[in-house]
């Protein structure tokens, strides 16, 4: 009844091929792009901008990169919080070296500069494969921190170690620092992630796309059909770095703005993302979505339900939440391992026949 | 543009406050690897401010409101606790970690809101004519690091010529602070420095105590926190240092961090910024909190190091707001008048006599040039049951300190464009 395709006809390829070719999808598309760019600029204030909606913009690209290298080429990678670390130092390099150089700028090198990295940490997958690729990304995560740690350089010699975003401008309105108003970080980020969603969603249904899934799925006869598996692989690691390493300049310029890179891009972040992906559903853009606003928005709700509603004590309700997201975890592992994304999937298919399943 | 209208939609920020009251967030941790410190300090916080409602009925007549938001030390959620507290009418903030202080730093001065971060935090921060927001009286961490060699040199009889001193750190902002300060006292004095970081949270410490036992230095300086302490004092204990040279910064002299070693862990020593030992406000926080069943935890913290830091942290808040009203001639103050208050605060022996904690802290002055009052603190000794107090409060060297926080606070204030707070108004 929702979702009908009766009298939806496509006349050219074009069309046929579209992203969301169902007619209600693609209202339901345009509905949330409307509300986000011309609804919630004008509502947001410091609260949801800080708590709730640049985490969640920031984790989705983060999101993004990872399920482009594990949901859709099956490189499996603990080292996103290393490689987040990667775009967030470059960019306060970037910006305390250049100071002229717009954010824009700032943010697209780092992704650069993070893509670079991720490439040469990919190497090792050429030869290995499934735990023990686990194990050399993990190794990159704690190289990666430990340099930041130990090379006064990248945190230009300050003697706590910590760096800290300067005040930064886009079209004469502050994007980092804490005059920055709400809804320029919030818009800001959104436009990045919208146009990164975009090019995702464009590479992996492209030729390229299919190299990564063809790998993914069997990297023995992808290779036999033709994949040249150097490409594939080094291509999906450059890419989601360059994701990866975007969120993570965003998280420190535009979200932090004072980071600790022990603290703020340690081995939990890496876990962060990977549950995102995992509960959200590996290898769907959706899912991406889908993980990362359960995951930001989790531990607020339920701060609000039981802290605040129902006056349960602060160490309770946060003791609890580990053992909400563990129980969760496991419970998508073995009930659907396709994650939110699956389970919305399944929702459209019943809303597609609804009334009259058969 | 500018002004976007903004709607406070948030169910979180649904609850508005009944009538007048002072709101004192308490940005907690209760769980994770630094609970162990969080809890005691924040039953400490809280249950004085209780103490203030039920027995004075609040500050000058309006009573005090705590919001307890847990940060798990982590620094995103002490951004979120922050931006969902600060609605609220919040009057100051004790975040009690290193980390989120460095984030609170730019937000809370943006939004005028005064952040007391005691002995931890930006130490720089005592420069008040660049933080107008930030204050760290009764001390910080470089006062600490001074205070250390100080003890050290009264102890070698003036001179550590050729003595080696390892640091022994919490591999973060908090642990690389007095780095700056050692190595020019080192350059002073003529002592080896040699730094040894752990990193968060602490657990391992294998490698860092092998270094030691291979260098054997003459002391260790510990600049630890959460469940690094306890490892640190347990390694120390099975390397077979000398305890009475292991010695621990304020943050690493609690009464959890020795009593799993006890006795096998007597003669280590720490700082303390606040004195030990029974006082009379005790006596009425377990008459009026504790037995009233009010308190913040389950009230068996009651006199510990931390907790009675986190009543001297609520404490000088409260004479802070107390201050603030005597100024402004209104009870109901709010945060840019408790910033007022904070930068007149005077805190004589006659008032702490007066509150029932005597000589529980220094005497200091704040004003607007100095946010970081005398910087003085006491040493004590671990006796393998308790905490001794060894000394009376020993000074700093602001001869070397001061220099160090001018050009770090100059440092900061060319980068965010500040100018002199104190010369305008």
């Amino acid at each position: 009844m929702f979702y009908r395709e009766a009298g939806d006809f496509k006349t050219s390829y074009a069309e046929d091929n579209q992203t969301f070719p169902i007619a209600f999808d693609r209202y339901r598309y345009y509905f949330v792009l409307f509300v986000g760019l011309a609804i919630v600029p004008f509502v947001i204030n410091d609260y949801w901008a800080s708590a709730i909606l640049i985490p969640f913009l920031i984790y989705a690209i983060a999101a993004i990169g990872l399920n482009i290298l594990t949901g859709y080429c099956g490189q499996v990678s603990l080292g996103t919080g290393g490689f987040m670390a990667v775009g967030a130092y470059t960019s306060y390099k970037l910006m305390t070296a250049f100071p002229w150089m717009d954010m824009v700028t700032i943010t697209l090198l780092s992704g650069v500069m993070t893509a670079m990295v991720g490439v040469m940490f990919g190497l090792p997958s050429l030869r290995i494969k499934g735990f023990y690729l686990a194990v050399a990304t993990l190794a990159a995560q704690f190289f990666l921190v430990w340099l930041f740690n130990k090379v006064p350089w990248f945190y230009n010699y300050s003697a706590s170690g910590q760096i800290n975003a300067p005040e930064r401008f886009l079209f004469g309105q502050a994007v980092t620092g804490p005059n920055a108003e709400a809804w320029v970080k919030y818009l800001f980020c959104f436009t990045l992630l919208f146009l990164l969603a975009w090019a995702a969603r464009n590479l992996t249904r492209g030729s390229l796309g299919r190299q990564w899934m063809a790998i993914r799925d069997m990297d023995i006869a992808a290779e036999i059909i033709g994949v040249n598996p150097l490409r594939a692989k080094l291509s999906a690691f450059a890419v989601s770095s360059f994701y990866v390493g975007i969120a993570g300049a965003l998280l420190f310029t535009v979200y932090l703005g004072a980071v600790e890179v022990g603290e703020a891009y340690g081995i939990q972040k890496s876990f962060l993302v990977l549950f995102m992906i995992i509960i959200g559903g590996l290898g769907s853009l959706f899912g991406s979505f889908a993980g990362a606003a359960f995951m930001v928005l989790l531990p607020v709700a339920l701060k609000v339900i039981l802290v605040d509603t129902m006056g349960w004590d602060t160490a309770l309700a946060t003791h609890f939440q580990f053992v909400i997201v563990g129980f969760l975890i496991m419970f998508f592992l073995i009930v659907e391992p396709h994650g939110l994304a699956r389970l919305w999937a399944l929702l459209k298919e019943k809303l597609r026949l609804w009334p009259f399943p058969h | 543009m500018k002004k976007l209208a903004t709607i406070a939609v948030a169910g979180a920020m649904a609850a508005s406050p009944a009538l007048a009251d002072l709101v004192f967030p308490d940005l907690s941790y209760r769980t994770g690897p630094y609970a162990a410190g969080g809890i005691p300090f924040s039953d400490g916080y809280q249950d004085y401010f209780t103490l203030m409602n039920e027995r004075d009925g609040g500050i000058g007549g309006v009573p005090a409101r705590v919001i307890e938001c847990e940060t798990a030390y982590n620094t995103e959620r002490g951004v979120e606790c922050y931006e969902s507290t600060k609605g609220e009418g919040a009057l100051v903030y004790q975040p009690l970690s290193t980390g989120i202080t460095y984030q609170l730093i730019p937000r809370a001065t943006a939004d005028g809101i005064p952040l007391h971060t005691m002995g931890y935090g930006r130490t720089s921060a005592s420069n008040g004519d660049v933080f107008s927001h930030v204050f760290n009286y009764p001390a910080n961490y470089w006062d600490a690091a001074s205070v250390i060699i100080n003890q050290l040199l009264e102890e070698n009889d003036g001179s550590l010529e050729g003595k080696s001193i390892a640091l022994l750190y919490h591999n973060s902002a908090y642990g690389r602070e007095p780095i700056r300060t050692l190595e020019t006292l080192s350059e002073m004095h003529g002592f080896e420095l040699s730094q040894i970081a752990v990193d968060h949270p602490g657990q391992e410490q294998g490698n860092q105590w092998l270094q030691i036992r291979r260098e054997r230095p003459d002391y260790v300086v510990m600049w630890g926190w959460g469940v690094m302490n306890q490892v640190a004092v347990q390694e120390a204990i099975n390397t077979r240092f000398p305890m009475e040279n292991f010695i621990g910064n304020w943050w690493a002299g609690a009464d959890h961090d020795v009593e799993q070693a006890g006795a096998d862990a007597a003669g280590y020593r720490a700082l303390n910024m606040n004195r030990l030992g029974d006082m009379p406000v005790f006596a009425e926080i377990q008459e009026h909190v504790i037995d009233a069943g009010l308190a913040a935890g389950d009230g068996t913290n009651l006199g510990n190091v931390l907790y009675t830091r986190g009543m001297y942290a609520a404490m000088l808040a409260v004479e802070a707001a107390r201050t603030a009203q005597e100024i402004h001639g209104t009870a109901d103050i709010d945060a840019s008048m408790m910033r007022d208050g904070m930068e007149s605060l005077v805190v004589t022996n006659e008032r702490m006599e007066e509150l029932g904690m005597p000589g529980v802290g220094p005497e200091f002055t704040v004003t607007c040039e100095d946010h970081g009052g005398s910087g003085m603190a006491i040493m004590q000794q671990w006796d393998g049951e308790q905490w001794v107090t060894l000394t009376d409060f020993i000074a700093p060297d602001e001869s070397v300190i001061q220099p160090l926080v001018m050009e770090d606070s100059a440092q900061y204030a060319a980068e965010n464009n500040i100018s002199s707070q104190c010369n305008e108004s």
